[in-house]
């Protein structure tokens, strides 16, 4: 009887807390197709919005604009990031270790009005020097950079965490080199966690507003920005259909990414055990 | 002897590889993280000019004449809004904390006590939304909660009110907004933590006569201890600086300094007294930062144990 009570305030909490989560993805959702310009009383269901949406030149180049930083930036923060996870996983000692750690995980929590001024004061001061760099896609992406290398970091480290050295050890011994060791061994074995890193940093930098507030120039103005100063005005029906497409990706995204995922995982687990029954 | 020159070979190259391998990352941060602190920190201590701020430094006559100008820091001191923004932010931040933790302790306990085979997928039921735009899911609060928004509608329509309840530009719908966006941060952690506990110790517990309640408390919570600071901090630390959350659902009692800094630099143009209220941020946030950075580094040493 008591274990039953439990078992149902399990349920209850969990239920509610993914109502409560889910509650406001589905709002959006539904009103992206209601009829009426008033986006929160309903007109019946319509199209109309998505019509308007494929004429709104101004977020159509902001998309654009968008996906470019997001590609470039998923790209250089998972070189960055499993640079910095290896350092930390593989040298328990070098001169600035700690500085180094605290550089990388700060930005996961640092808010960024911070990290956005800071880093805009100082490319200003570097232009006025130099004459160089002007606001735009190249600065937002160094910006975005640095937020996603955190998050690529943490991802991959985990993953080198879970690994056995044993295999990296066994290379070793069979006279690979350190270069070989990484592109034949670990490359292979983090592959997926640097998918899963490359994955959310784009979305990541898809999604930055404050950055890249504070890294724009004039004409680099990415989707997310012209979101955002529609939505400080009011309520607006682009916004919805926006965001309904995005889940619409998003969703069907992730959801193909984890079942390959967790295929190729299974399908790694099977040849490793092959491997260590012929042995 | 042949060996021994490959050895040698792979030496060398283990120790060159090892220093490009942290250096790359390493000056990455110096020059786009570490770098801009100080430039900020230096514009602190000077003032607006008429279009730009002026130099700290000046080389005049073969002489570097420094200027230090704290009149923004005493500026900061004098106006009591600011006091008082940075307080409220603490304030806001600090409850949107405790709340997060009221909803994801039990939640993140149940999900670490269900079937194994059903974890993976609660998981990614909690990050969905956290790969679904953020800005978008914060305007999605806007729509449930203005006057003319869903719930009043809805609560209207089925004659539980007369009259819209004013929700939005509150305080609560700022920290229902925060408590929203941030509550997977702390679910993670927790999870985490929980999912890793060894059950023979509450097994021991109860076999000595302790409750199920006593067990939790004495056993379990203490346990959990590092899940509960890494969460509370990726919480508390954003939220105090948070923009977007108090620009679209925060309102005039709402005062929150991250608005107040964008203020200063986008509409008044000052931007060393941005960067002044930048860094007494920085110093409000320093402790919290450095109990999640100790977090981390004990969490991904402690790893391999």
């Amino acid at each position: 009887m008591k274990l039953n009570a439990g078992a149902v305030t399990s349920k209850v909490w969990m239920g509610a807390v993914f109502l409560f989560l889910y509650m406001p993805i589905f709002t959006l959702i539904v009103l992206s197709f209601n009829a009426s310009p008033m986006v929160t009383s309903w007109g019946g269901w319509s199209l109309r919005w998505y019509n308007e949406l494929a004429k709104d030149k101004e977020i159509i180049s902001g998309f654009l604009l968008s996906l470019e930083i997001a590609f470039l930036t998923a790209c250089s923060s998972v070189v960055l990031g499993t640079l910095a996870a290896m350092s930390l996983h593989r040298f328990k000692r070098f001169t600035g270790r700690t500085l180094f750690a605290g550089m990388v995980n700060s930005p996961l929590v640092m808010p960024e009005v911070i990290i956005g001024l800071s880093l805009l004061l100082m490319l200003v001061s570097v232009q006025r020097l130099f004459g160089f760099p002007d606001r735009g896609v190249g600065t937002i992406w160094l910006g975005h950079t640095l937020l996603g290398m955190a998050y690529a970091t943490v991802v991959v480290q985990s993953r080198l965490q879970e690994m056995s050295p044993s295999l990296e050890e066994a290379a070793q011994d069979l006279g690979c080199r350190p270069l070989q060791v990484f592109f034949l061994i670990t490359l292979p074995l983090i592959s997926q966690a640097i998918g899963s890193a490359w994955l959310l940093t784009f979305t990541l930098s898809l999604d930055d507003v404050v950055l890249s507030a504070f890294l724009s120039g004039p004409g680099s103005t990415t989707m997310p920005i012209v979101i955002f100063s529609r939505a400080r005005l009011g309520l607006s029906p682009s916004v919805n259909t926006v965001a309904t497409l995005t889940v619409a990706v998003v969703s069907i995204g992730v959801l193909a990414a984890s079942i390959w995922i967790s295929r190729a995982e299974r399908k790694r687990a099977a040849e490793m055990a092959a491997a260590y029954r012929a042995a | 002897m042949a060996t021994a020159t490959h050895s040698l070979h792979d030496k060398l190259t283990g120790a060159w590889g090892r220093t490009l391998v942290i250096s790359v990352p390493m000056v990455f941060l110096l020059i786009v993280f570490l770098l801009p602190f100080l430039v900020v920190f230096k514009i602190s201590l000077s003032e607006m000019d008429v279009v730009f701020f002026k130099d700290v430094l000046v080389w005049k006559d073969d002489v570097i004449a420094i200027t230090l100008r704290f009149g923004n820091y005493i500026g900061l001191t004098q106006d009591s809004l600011y006091l008082e923004t940075y307080l409220s932010s603490i304030k806001f931040a600090g409850l949107t904390t405790a709340i997060c933790l009221l909803i994801a302790y039990p939640f993140a306990y149940f999900m670490a006590r269900s079937p194994a085979d059903m974890r993976p997928a609660l998981l990614m039921l909690v990050m969905l939304p956290f790969w679904t735009s953020f800005l978008l899911r914060v305007y999605a609060w806007k729509m449930l909660l203005t006057d003319s928004g869903v719930f009043n509608n809805i609560a209207m329509a089925l004659g539980l009110i007369s009259e819209p309840i004013k929700m939005m530009n509150t305080p609560f719908s700022l920290v229902l907004g925060m408590v929203y966006t941030y509550v997977p941060f702390m679910i993670l952690p927790l999870y985490a933590n929980l999912v890793k506990m060894d059950l023979r110790l509450l097994e021991a517990a109860l076999d000595l006569g302790a409750t199920p309640w006593q067990a939790f408390w004495r056993v379990t919570v203490p346990l959990s201890k590092s899940g509960i600071i890494a969460g509370s901090m990726l919480v508390f630390i954003p939220c105090v600086g948070e923009f977007v959350i108090p620009e679209l659902l925060g309102g005039p009692q709402t005062l929150m300094i991250g608005r107040v800094l964008w203020d200063e630099f986008f509409s008044n143009n000052d931007w060393p007294m941005a960067a002044t209220v930048a860094v007494v941020m920085v110093l409000l946030i320093i402790v919290p930062l450095a109990l999640f950075n100790k977090y981390q580094a004990e969490s991904t040493a402690g790893g391999r144990a």
